[in-house]
């Protein structure tokens, strides 16, 4: 509102007459002008859309590909060699790709945690009295992030897993044996009989059974992931100032107690943006997955692509799959990121 | 592996951008993609790179195999020179948007020809004559004493993911009701390292490739081929649909190499042949075949004596099997349904007329 004395004896006519004399023209109005920056933007836009997809629709036109969704409903005619839900031959390709967005699912979920125990753990390493620890800490960090992922799951399958002994030759321990093809343990079986590991036809077999390809995947995207998180954490916890320890150890606290009960607690703000960029990388690495033969989403995809034809679809699956995937994570985090910022003062 | 791995991702882009590069491209009765290739002068070939007989690297750090030579017959043809090529491995997961992206102007990468693969609903391409007609095999470890797809039964099997093999693995199993694991990698050399390295009691994939790839085996004569033969594979090379005029010089470039077999001219007497159908006018076939009489050469946007070029760069196609997979190599195929069709083989060129 303008500043007009409230003792004015005309109000009405005033108010025009009170204003900057003559309204200013529309391009120097600050309530126009925004407006039309971004309307002038946002049309670009569009029409730089507008022209990618036209050009994207003629041209799969005329070659004959024009977007189709027909091919999901038809059998995908190929195995899965370890799925969740139920998966055959005969079943569409939209349920294989299901399988593989469960499998990268799971992939994720367990390297989430992994990575976060074995990346708090070490960052909090960084921080002991021990020297020997504290070194190993910084080796192991400066080793794992300096090598790129797909060596290292090529490292951990071929190199660590797949020597493993095969056979009668496994390593068998009672009610758990590892063996080259997996990790398989006792549990209840069929007719919910506790069944041990057995070895049928040269095939080992058991009611829970951890693939090496899965094993692979999980120990590379965990000690990778780990390494960056135990960063995240390090800095997290040199954030918090030194009077905080030396207040701490005043009341008598130990290392641990203090780094448990104050430091981390404290910390947490500063670890947590952190730690979603992290685990949003291990969300997408885990699409590396194909490298040592576990059939996650994007090797799926893959398989489908070449039987299809259909590649534009089959990448916008993709892209879509693996953008929900990050975007859930990115709001649980920043749902966590609230909470933690809260007891700010 | 990386660098492969990034490499398939940026084909399936560009598949996907395709199009957004290639635009105005209306066909007309010029090949584009031969103006291109003669304007650019090389060809640009995607091959397996890694498959010994059919494309590899050899000790000299070139390209050889039978695969290899349909690229050099190709760059002769239509630049004159077989050295005229750029190689580019390719996965088989990233062939077909390889060559749809047009990254590659020529596919010649053991493929099997299929419908779905040359329909213009399905990938679109357009292939060539079948330059190696292969079936399905599996190998197994001697040691292991498997003799049938039944001793393969609840056990793991080694495949390439995005083959025909992958699926007619699937169907052969499904019908005699066989269970099994199929561990699938991206590449030739992963699954036949986790073969190699025990994971797998088989790994199956093409004879002929099982056969190349045992050659490289430390221990080839621990290894043995089953009996079965799971599927019928003709090998072909492909381009895309969106260019038929250069599909159909390619195509008559591979008929040109098969009819020279059937007309004895060979990679050591082609000059021979072409200065006595030069001097004499009466063999009107010889004449046309190499290109003294007539313009099948313009016809197809080629020179005249194109097939004169290809065979004398690599040789007719009974010399280029036999010095990549035949006897003359550490394959030691049977040339079998690869014969020509006198002899009793589906190696068949329709008349140069």
């Amino acid at each position: 509102m303008a500043p007009v004395p409230p003792a004015d004896p005309s109000p009405s006519p005033l108010s025009a007459a009170k204003l900057p004399a003559p309204k200013p023209p529309w391009w120097r109005d600050r309530r126009v002008v925004p407006w039309v920056v971004q309307a002038v933007v946002g049309l670009l836009v569009l029409l730089l859309i507008a022209f990618l997809l036209g050009n994207l629709i003629r041209n799969l036109t005329a070659a004959g590909l024009l977007l189709s969704w027909r091919w999901l409903q038809q059998p995908a005619g190929f195995d899965i060699s370890e799925s969740v839900i139920p998966f055959n031959a005969q079943l569409p390709y939209w349920r294989a790709l299901a399988a593989g967005l469960v499998n990268t699912i799971r992939a994720v979920l367990v390297g989430l945690v992994g990575a976060t125990l074995l990346g708090t753990l070490v960052g909090m390493a960084s921080f002991s009295h021990n020297g020997l620890l504290r070194r190993l800490a910084r080796v192991y960090v400066e080793v794992v992030r300096n090598i790129p992922l797909l060596l290292q799951l090529v490292f951990w399958y071929f190199v660590v897993f797949l020597t493993l002994p095969n056979g009668l030759a496994a390593i068998q321990l009672p009610g758990v044996v590892l063996a080259k093809s997996g990790l398989y343990v006792a549990g209840l079986g069929e007719g919910l009989r506790w069944m041990g590991p057995t070895l049928v036809n040269g095939v080992w077999q058991a009611p829970l059974r951890l693939s090496v390809e899965f094993g692979a995947l999980l120990t590379g995207l965990i000690v990778y992931s780990g390494a960056f998180i135990a960063e995240v954490v390090r800095g997290g916890i040199a954030a918090v100032p030194k009077g905080q320890w030396e207040a701490a150890s005043s009341l008598g606290l130990s290392w641990f107690a203090t780094l448990r009960r104050i430091v981390l607690p404290q910390s947490l703000r500063v670890i947590v943006p952190g730690l979603n960029t992290q685990y949003i990388s291990l969300a997408k690495n885990s699409s590396l997955a194909v490298a040592v033969g576990y059939t996650d989403l994007y090797s799926v995809a893959e398989t489908t692509l070449n039987q299809t034809g259909r590649a534009v679809e089959v990448i916008l699956v993709l892209l879509a799959a693996y953008l929900t995937l990050d975007l859930l994570i990115s709001a649980l985090m920043n749902g966590l990121n609230h909470l933690v910022q809260i007891r700010e003062r | 592996m990386l660098w492969n791995r990034t490499r398939s991702l940026g084909a399936s882009l560009l598949a996907a951008g395709l199009l957004a590069g290639c635009a105005g491209d209306d066909g007309g009765v010029q090949s584009q993609k031969l103006s291109t290739i003669t304007g650019r002068g090389k060809l640009v070939c995607g091959v397996e790179g890694k498959l010994p007989g059919f494309s590899f690297v050899g000790p000299d750090g070139k390209y050889l195999g039978l695969d290899v030579d349909v690229c050099k017959a190709v760059a002769a043809a239509v630049l004159g020179d077989p050295a005229k090529v750029e190689y580019r491995d390719l996965n088989s997961s990233e062939r077909f948007a390889a060559l749809a992206s047009g990254e590659v102007d020529l596919l010649s990468r053991n493929t099997t020809m299929t419908l779905s693969r040359d329909a213009a609903g399905g990938n679109g391409l357009s292939f060539a004559p079948t330059t190696f007609y292969d079936g399905q095999g599996v190998l197994v470890p001697v040691a292991s004493g498997i003799k049938d797809l039944k001793g393969l039964a609840g056990k793991p099997i080694c495949v390439e993911s995005g083959t025909t093999t992958e699926l007619n693995l699937a169907d052969r199993m499904r019908e005699q009701n066989i269970p099994y694991t199929p561990l699938k990698f991206q590449t030739s050399d992963q699954t036949f390292a986790a073969y190699l390295g025990d994971r797998c009691v088989a790994v199956t994939s093409d004879r002929s490739q099982l056969a190349g790839k045992r050659t490289s085996f430390p221990k080839p004569d621990a290894h043995t081929l089953l009996p079965v033969v799971m599927s019928k594979e003709p090998l072909t090379p492909a381009t895309t649909n969106g260019d038929p005029a250069w599909a159909d010089a390619v195509r008559w470039i591979v008929y040109g190499l098969m009819q020279a077999e059937e007309s004895g001219i060979t990679q050591a007497n082609v000059d021979a042949k072409l200065a006595e159908a030069k001097a004499n006018t009466n063999q009107a076939d010889l004449r046309r075949f190499l290109g003294v009489e007539g313009d099948f050469g313009k016809q197809l946007g080629l020179p005249p004596d194109f097939v004169v070029k290809a065979v004398k760069a690599v040789g007719n196609y009974g010399e280029i099997f036999d010095r990549n997979v035949g006897p003359a190599s550490a394959l030691k195929l049977d040339r079998g349904l690869n014969r020509q069709w006198k002899d009793g083989g589906l190696i068949y060129s329709p008349p140069f007329r």
